[in-house]
């Protein structure tokens, strides 16, 4: 996966970058990157000789006798301390980062290429696009001018931590952007990798069923941000979304939605609000458009 | 079918900790309300374990049921679903205490 960190295991994940990249930045990105990773690894070695040292018992047993180890150890705690260092890398940088997540099809590319065209210029963006194969997304989304990394997973239905650990270098965001992750098209894997976010925006359309928050609860309940998209087609579909808001909210009473249309534009306006709020209580300064 | 995932973490969590001694048993802890089925970690684990310390390992999954606590009345109750009310005042979106755990609880080591 990877020469210069060590953890190549094999994995069929590939990373592209497409876009314009400041040559200034790709020198940088290779400190940043082995800098990264030199902490990933101490980390680790930390754990466990930290978790070793509880169960240094005597050993009386004889060959072929069995001896318990209690572990107690968190089966997803590697990529949750690596989600911890990609969010420590985000801050130090003042940079906004979102994932989001949703079924393929909701509306995710779309939404992303006309928030960059629309607000990219005040609020400069970098994409990391997840998919299981193909650049069409990253293609997509580097035509709109903007820097993007394609992260393909293979047979992957979710991106995680460690792979944006290994994108960041090759995408090198500017200090106080909004780094946009867009993950594989999945309402289910997605909810369990954290990978260092701010926070998760969940895209659901109204071409899907009103009861798509009740049948992946923990997605919803994991998102900070829903984005109810696709509403111009509203009056053509039997979409209950008086329903579809209420399933919303008894899954998740503390969820922000929002009613947009990335193709009319209507509703925009709002997350546009959210995004500029959210950027910059991260720490990034706004920028006077060009 | 984040379960293979899942799976390959734990295989190589136990094989790490094992260093070089052959593994009889992993005992896991799993919620009823992680996103995580045991079926498919069962499906996975043999192949998984292969050519590995844990190969012909048994796998013992322990499940625990959901519950919740109620963030108006702080009542705690059963919840076997993430859209359970409170049963006693009726509020939505009730705290997880219980039901979430995703853990390799134990591992058994054959003596050299």
């Amino acid at each position: 996966m990877c020469g210069h960190c060590g953890c190549s295991d094999g994995n069929p994940v590939t990373i592209t970058t497409l876009g314009p990249m400041p040559a200034k930045a790709a020198d940088q990105a290779g400190h940043q990157h082995a800098h990264g990773h030199a902490d990933h690894r101490h980390d680790h070695g930390h754990e466990l000789q930290d978790q070793g040292h509880g169960h240094d018992h005597p050993h009386r047993h004889v060959a072929g006798d069995a001896v318990s180890i209690e572990l107690g150890q968190a089966i997803l705690a590697k990529n949750d301390r690596l989600a911890d260092a990609n969010r420590r890398w985000f801050a130090e940088r003042g940079i906004l980062a979102l994932n989001l997540v949703s079924s393929p099809g909701a509306g995710k590319t779309s939404l992303l290429e006309r928030t960059i065209r629309d607000v990219g210029q005040s609020v400069p963006i970098a994409v990391i696009e997840g998919d299981q194969a193909t650049l069409h997304d990253a293609e997509r989304i580097s035509a709109t001018g903007c820097r993007t990394v394609q992260i393909n997973t293979g047979a992957g239905c979710h991106l995680d931590a460690h792979m944006i650990a290994h994108a960041l270098p090759a995408l090198a965001p500017e200090p106080g952007s909004v780094v946009m992750i867009e993950n594989v098209g999945n309402l289910v894997c997605p909810s369990l990798f954290d990978l260092g976010e701010a926070a998760k925006v969940a895209v659901l359309s109204v071409t899907e069923g009103e009861d798509k928050p009740i049948k992946y609860p923990h997605m919803i309940r994991a998102a900070s941000l829903l984005l109810l998209n696709k509403i111009d087609l509203l009056p053509h579909l039997r979409f209950d979304l008086a329903r579809c808001l209420d399933y919303a909210r008894q899954v998740n009473p503390a969820l922000e939605i929002l009613q947009v249309s990335a193709t009319s534009g209507e509703g925009l306006a709002a997350w546009y609000d959210w995004l500029r709020r959210t950027a910059s209580a991260a720490g990034a300064p706004e920028r006077a458009a060009k | 079918m984040h379960e293979l995932s899942i799976t390959r973490s734990i295989v190589a969590i136990v094989t790490e900790r094992a260093g070089a001694q052959k593994v009889r048993r992993v005992t896991l802890q799993i919620g009823q309300l992680s996103a995580v089925l045991p079926e498919a970690i069962r499906f996975c684990f043999d192949v998984c374990c292969e050519g590995t310390a844990l190969a012909g390992a048994e796998l013992r999954i322990d499940q625990v049921p959901g519950r919740g606590r109620c963030r108006e009345c702080a009542t705690e109750f059963d919840l076997p679903t993430l859209v359970s009310p409170c049963p006693a005042c009726g509020a939505r979106g009730p705290d997880c205490v219980a039901g979430e755990e995703l853990l390799i609880r134990e591992m058994e080591l054959e003596v050299a």
